[in-house]
């Protein structure tokens, strides 16, 4: 019984996760990573504003023309600027961002290693 | 005495961040896009009247200033508009470019029927698609070009301020 749990278990987790999902195509993969400048706080996968519909069709046109993902991104981010992305780009603004909560984990581990080795 | 300190650090904490709280509660958090765009974008559309195809590069090339209007006429705000690109419309240093954004075509002839044509051109984006080009999130939006760069851009609709600034520029 205890491994027929574990096996419904491991096929709902496959299901979930979204690397299997049918949706996984690129053009939902970067609409999610972009900001609706209407309705801000949604997607542009999410909303359905005229701007988010009209932004849909240029990232298909764009496919299909073969660009990838991230010239999409680039010339998305010289059209609204860098916010548009949910991701932010790696720059001299945003380092800190992005290294920090490394640093404090590298910090943290520091932390408990020293005070474990001075409780032996 | 040390109690003391705990419900003062405690209370001030609170307070702190009502104030914040607070505060951000009237702060609009309205996102516009600073506009990087300097050089006109190159794109083709079909012409509202004619339907034939033209090129962007036949349009803003003359030594004038040309300002690019976004608009469709089930826009409100656009109505508003409306009056300040008559206005416009007579100093002979400016053209004023329409591209009529995901329009029914006889509802934008009504409009112009009804308010005044003060386009020279207008192009058609059918499906929102040049208006991106161009780096528009809306309707209206508006872009005063000279030399084929943006000298100055315009979110939402034109008002009286936005006349006296174009009215400086092109003098």
């Amino acid at each position: 019984m205890k491994l027929f749990n574990i096996i419904i278990l491991f096929i709902v987790f496959i299901y979930l996760n979204p690397v299997n999902a049918t949706e996984d195509k690129l053009q939902n993969k970067i609409t999610k990573n972009l900001r609706c400048l209407v309705c801000q706080g949604q997607s542009v996968y999410d909303s359905d504003s005229e701007f988010a519909t009209s932004l849909k069709l240029t990232i298909q046109n764009k496919i299909s023309q073969g660009q990838s993902e991230e010239q999409i991104y680039n010339y998305l981010m010289d059209k609204f600027g860098e916010w548009i992305v949910y991701e932010p780009r790696f720059n001299k603004n945003t380092y800190l961002l992005w290294f920090l909560p490394l640093l404090i984990f590298l910090l943290g581990g520091a932390i408990i290693s020293k005070k474990l080795i001075n409780k032996k | 005495m040390k109690k003391r300190i705990t419900s003062l650090l405690t209370i001030s904490i609170l307070i702190f961040v009502f104030i914040i709280f607070y505060k951000s509660l009237n702060t609009i958090n309205f996102y516009k896009p600073k506009s990087e765009i300097k050089d006109i974008p190159q794109f083709s559309a079909l012409s509202f009247y004619s339907n034939e195809k033209i090129d962007s590069k036949k349009i803003f090339n003359k030594d004038k200033y040309y300002l690019l209007n976004i608009w469709a006429s089930w826009c409100v705000p656009c109505r508003d508009e409306h009056l300040i690109l008559t206005d416009l419309n007579k100093y002979d240093k400016l053209e004023i470019i329409g591209l009529n954004y995901k329009d029914k075509l006889e509802n934008a002839k009504r409009f112009l029927d009804e308010l005044g044509d003060p386009y020279k051109k207008i192009l058609l984006d059918k499906d929102g698609t040049k208006a991106i080009e161009w780096g528009a999130f809306g309707v209206p939006e508006s872009f005063l070009i000279y030399k084929k760069k943006v000298v100055k851009k315009f979110i939402g609709p034109l008002n009286a301020n936005s006349l006296l600034e174009i009215e400086q520029i092109i003098k």
